[in-house]
């Protein structure tokens, strides 16, 4: 047995996962997400990677980055390497693609902010 | 001198949300002051996602839930003014604001919303002893550095108070290479979001050391470490406990403070829980046609409840710009056997909307309790728990229906089984 | 920068200031020589920030005769530097019976010293100059001419005003070695060495080392450190005057008293340490303080506590203060020792010593002097029509970058662009109060360190809270190019 707390939502539920003749069984969720968080979290944990990137030309030096979606825990190390070593170009729009695929996730980065052009 | 019908003080998340609001119902002539260079508030630095999931069913960052409203305030064509730091208002809706474009400028209101948000408790609050060396910040002051300036502030990190910026910086510096040695709480449960302390300390292996905190400060120009210490029941530290941290840099996630200080001349009756004015159901202030909302009024976790509450605020500052509603009578919401304080802090039954969303935060960590309200000394509502935590802001909806009437008094409070 | 003085001061505290400033009513070439990287940087910096009556001290000695001195002095220096003086007074507060003698021997000092309008009051009459005062106090000694003023804005405002009357400041110099030469001083530093026919050390807690350099008789400086807490403005009012406690061996004890900038001061401890460089402030000491200073007044706010300090008094052994020409080493005058009353006494000892000094080297009036110097516009302070025109003249005056104190871009740029300017955030502060509010720097800290990096032209990662060795940034984010 496994006892996570969700993520999925501020409730923060307190979730037992079990296996049992090599299923997952989730407790304690109130929510599909949590039962879905669960089995993610025990077969292949994932999170949303948000930092920043450097700009050139726009009207404030750093630009603000998520990945799209989830990406694997284990890769969020080689995400932030590549993240490091971005710099764009002014004026960009929230949900422009930064990155096409971050650390070979198959995940884009995206931008979450609008920085016009100086 | 202009005569608006509604000003907004402040142009973060609170503001913008009320702002929106008392538009659509029908005020036009709205303006936002904004102390910042550019609107959203806070969630500018917020970079992480969480953000959102009640009100956009999906999870933003702080810029992009942000910039969501922004766009909805530019589509209104809200007029707003940035760099506009109010200065003093009064019960006559009498505002004065100075900017750099602007100079000094005096406006007046015919309903005032405030929407100023909160600041962070400071180092000196905490009196902690010890030298004063640089390297020592709130952790908002520190999220503002990376995340808009682009600066690091540290490479060894203490972290004091597990409140929700504090841990969600221990993620973000770690993600850039900085070691985040411990965070040491002075409660005996986390005054953070559950997720936050899974997201943010466990992922990366970061201890949370419950009831200790930071006994002194060491380093003269720049900060070389600090002694944490376990404390008492009574938040004493207890003697032999003492350990030492090297470190470069401290954070201080200590709580929020809502700012008040421009409330203060409308004379109106401030509560000593939240640290924000008392308000009725439709979030107005002791002051007739002043409303307030966010974290002014009381601090809160999720930006999603502070537009939903901004937007209330919003709605209602319209309403008595419209048709100058009067003041019914209000009958006082007590909190008490474990629930610290109620937002509203009193309701008008005549006069109220068909559903009142009354907010509170609980003192102290409960497992399997019951929320209950009472109305006129009978209990109308009990809700199972099977945990609450100060760290999160709990609510119930009051149904108009369901109030006895005529209505004496109305408690929110917790009970076992 | 020129290595060759007439006058060569040591220490850019108040003393240093005050002598400098006065140096230059005559026409002489004078240098000021100070470590750190602003004035005020030392014991000036934390103190009680109060103008003593002048009843402490033993009559006869220069303590006395600079505190009154000093004392009658200061309305007329303030004028000149435009910085807020305010003679509140002061009560000296008999908590018990056995205190009345000596209580009654302070006023017969007192008057001995000279200090007008001294009276004792019964605990009644106290409480009602005084409402919130301990209904404990049985007595109190009433000194009308007592006085508060920010220790920051005279020692800042007597640099300036030297500066601009052609002081050479020299910031982050420290002196290493003296030597006599047969027309004056070599001064080594870590930057240079510089000759001077007269030197003037007013080193602080390190006159006793700058001393020991030229002279062969004893001193011993005892840093004698006091901790300090400082609360919020809103109960700024909760005394009106500066209510102490009877003296003890140590000093004068715990005061509560209202600061120049209204807020409410508590403080300070008195503890020998050995280090004159760190200055914590310890848990035993502020618990010390907060229940030795809830004797003085009821129901003490200490929930307002915005911050504490502590700093160093110099103590020297003698126990008065040392003022005049070392007897062993000619042309080379002294103020050491200056603990309280030091910044009550500093106008005093400033022109005692400068009128000595101007003397010996036989130096004609100067009369291009300028006294007065304009303070910083103070922008929250003013009625509203003056503080428009002021934004409409200046448009930075307009934009607000300390909200908790209301303080202006264009107020903390001119901090940083006057004689002797600030360079470091502890300076800024010091100079306009950004960052000293009850958020402590907050929010401000980064507008702050944005301003000095564009005034002083320095990348962000060099700006510091003080010294050299503070910077609050330790690198950039990657990426940028």
């Amino acid at each position: 047995m496994r006892e996570l707390t969700c993520i999925g939502c501020p409730l923060g539920c307190s979730l037992r996962v079990f296996e049992e003749d090599g299923t997952l069984r989730v407790e304690g969720n109130t929510c599909p997400r949590g039962e879905t968080y669960a089995r993610n979290e025990v077969l292949c944990p994932k999170r949303t990677v948000t930092s920043t990137v450097a700009i050139r030309g726009g009207t404030v030096n750093r630009l603000s980055v998520r990945t799209q979606t989830d990406i694997p825990k284990d890769k969020i190390a080689a995400c932030m390497e590549q993240i490091k070593a971005v710099c764009v170009e002014a004026p960009v729009e929230i949900g422009d693609i930064v990155l096409p695929d971050v650390a070979g996730t198959g995940v884009a980065l995206i931008a979450t902010k609008n920085v016009p052009q100086k | 001198m202009r005569v608006y019908d509604l000003i907004v003080i402040g142009g973060g998340p609170a503001g913008l949300a009320a702002a929106l609001s008392a538009r659509r119902a029908g005020v036009q002539d709205v303006l936002i002051l904004e102390r910042d260079h550019l609107l959203g508030g806070i969630l500018n630095q917020c970079i992480h996602n969480g953000f959102g999931l009640h009100t956009f069913k999906e999870e933003l960052t702080g810029p992009e839930y942000a910039a969501r409203f922004i766009a909805q305030v530019r589509e209104e064509n809200i007029p707003y003014r940035l760099g506009a730091t109010v200065i003093s208002i009064s019960r006559e809706k009498l505002v004065t604001y100075v900017s750099r474009e602007d100079g000094l400028v005096r406006v007046q209101a015919k309903a005032l919303i405030l929407a100023m948000g909160c600041r962070e408790r400071p180092r000196g609050a905490l009196n902690i002893p010890g030298s004063r060396p640089a390297g020592i910040f709130s952790a908002g002051t520190a999220q503002r550095l990376m995340n808009i300036e682009g600066f690091q502030v540290g490479k060894e990190v203490v972290i004091l108070g597990s409140g929700d910026i504090g841990l969600i910086m221990a993620r973000r510096m770690t993600l850039e290479g900085a070691k985040v040695k411990v965070v040491a709480e002075l409660m005996p449960y986390s005054g953070g979001l559950k997720r936050n302390i899974v997201q943010c300390l466990d992922d990366f292996g970061i201890p949370l050391k419950l009831s200790h905190t930071v006994v002194e400060i060491h380093g003269k120009e720049r900060l070389t470490g600090v002694t944490l210490a376990q404390v008492d029941e009574n938040r004493r530290p207890i003697a032999g406990t003492e350990e030492y941290y090297a470190c470069d840099t401290l954070l201080l996630s200590v709580g929020l403070l809502p700012e008040n200080e421009l409330t203060r001349a409308l004379d109106v009756t401030m509560n000593r829980v939240t640290n924000g004015p008392e308000v009725d159901d439709r979030l107005q202030t002791g002051c007739e046609g002043v409303f307030a909302c966010g974290n002014v009024l009381h601090v809160h976790d999720l930006v999603d409840y502070v537009s939903e509450e901004a937007a209330l605020a919003g709605k209602n500052a319209a309403a008595y710009v419209l048709s100058q509603p009067c003041a019914g009578r209000t009958v006082d919401i007590t909190a008490d056997s474990g629930v610290r304080y109620t937002v509203p802090q009193k309701l008008d039954p005549d006069n109220m909307a068909d559903t009142v969303t009354v907010r509170f935060r609980v003192a102290d960590v409960y497992r399997d309790r019951y929320i209950c309200v009472y109305c006129n000394g009978e209990r109308i509502r009990r809700i199972k728990k099977r945990v609450l935590a100060p760290g999160e802001m709990e609510q119930v909806i009051l149904k108009k229906s369901e109030l006895k009437q005529p209505l004496q008094s109305i408690r929110v409070c917790t009970e076992v089984e | 920068m020129r290595n060759d003085y007439d006058v060569a001061v040591i220490g850019g505290g108040v003393i240093g200031c005050a002598v400098a400033r006065e140096l230059l009513r005559r026409r002489l070439r004078i240098c000021l020589i100070e470590k750190g990287e602003d004035v005020c940087s030392g014991t000036s910096k934390a103190n009680s920030g109060i103008v003593h009556a002048g009843f402490d001290a033993k009559p006869g000695t220069m303590k006395a005769k600079m505190n009154l001195l000093g004392s009658r002095m200061m309305p007329q220096l303030a004028e000149e530097l435009d910085i807020r003086f305010r003679r509140n007074g002061s009560l000296v507060l008999c908590l018990s019976e056995d205190g009345l003698p000596a209580l009654q021997e302070l006023y017969v000092r007192g008057v001995a010293n000279g200090v007008e309008g001294l009276a004792i009051l019964t605990g009644d009459e106290a409480r009602r100059k005084e409402p919130n005062l301990s209904e404990n106090a049985v007595a109190a000694l009433y000194a009308p001419t007592g006085g508060i003023i920010c220790p920051f804005e005279l020692t800042i405002a007597l640099a300036e005003n030297a500066c601009q009357n052609g002081v050479e400041f020299r910031r982050n110099e420290t002196v290493t070695g003296i030597s006599r030469e047969t027309d004056g001083y070599l001064i080594t530093t870590n930057l240079a060495q510089i000759k001077a026919t007269c030197v003037v050390n007013a080193a602080g807690v390190h006159a006793d080392k700058i001393h020991r350099m030229v002279s062969a008789i004893p001193m011993h400086i005892t840093p004698r450190k006091g901790d300090y807490c400082l609360l919020d403005k809103e109960v700024g009012g909760y005394v009106s005057h500066t209510v102490f406690q009877l003296p003890s061996s140590l000093g004068k004890g715990v005061l509560v008293t209202p600061t120049a900038h209204g807020n409410l001061l508590i403080g300070p401890t008195a503890t020998d340490v050995e280090d004159k460089e760190q200055t914590p402030t310890t848990a035993a000491e502020l618990a010390y303080l907060t229940k030795t200073a809830q004797k003085s007044v009821r129901e003490l706010p200490l929930r307002s506590v915005i911050t504490s300090f502590s700093g160093l008094r110099a103590h020297e052994e003698g126990g008065d203060f040392i003022i005049g020409e070392t007897p062993d080493a000619e042309n080379f005058f002294e103020a050491a020792g200056i603990e309280s009353p030091g910044l009550t006494s500093a106008p005093a000892i400033g022109s005692y010593l400068a009128e000595r000094i101007a003397d010996r080297l036989g130096a004609e009036e100067n009369p291009d002097f300028v006294p007065t110097r304009k303070a910083i516009p103070r922008l929250a302070e003013l009625p509203a029509q003056e503080r428009k025109a002021l934004i409409a003249e200046n448009p930075l005056y307009g934009s607000i970058v300390c909200r908790c104190e209301q303080i202006s871009e264009g107020e903390i740029v001119e901090a940083i662009r006057r004689p002797v300017g600030a360079v470091s955030l502890d300076g800024i502060k010091r100079r306009v109060r950004a960052g000293m509010g009850r958020c402590q720097a907050g929010f401000c800290t980064p507008r702050l360190m944005e301003i000095l990096s564009r005034e002083l032209h320095r990348p962000m990662e060099e700006i510091c809270k003080n010294v050299p060795g503070s910077e609050l940034l330790t690198g950039t984010m990657e990426g940028r190019k």
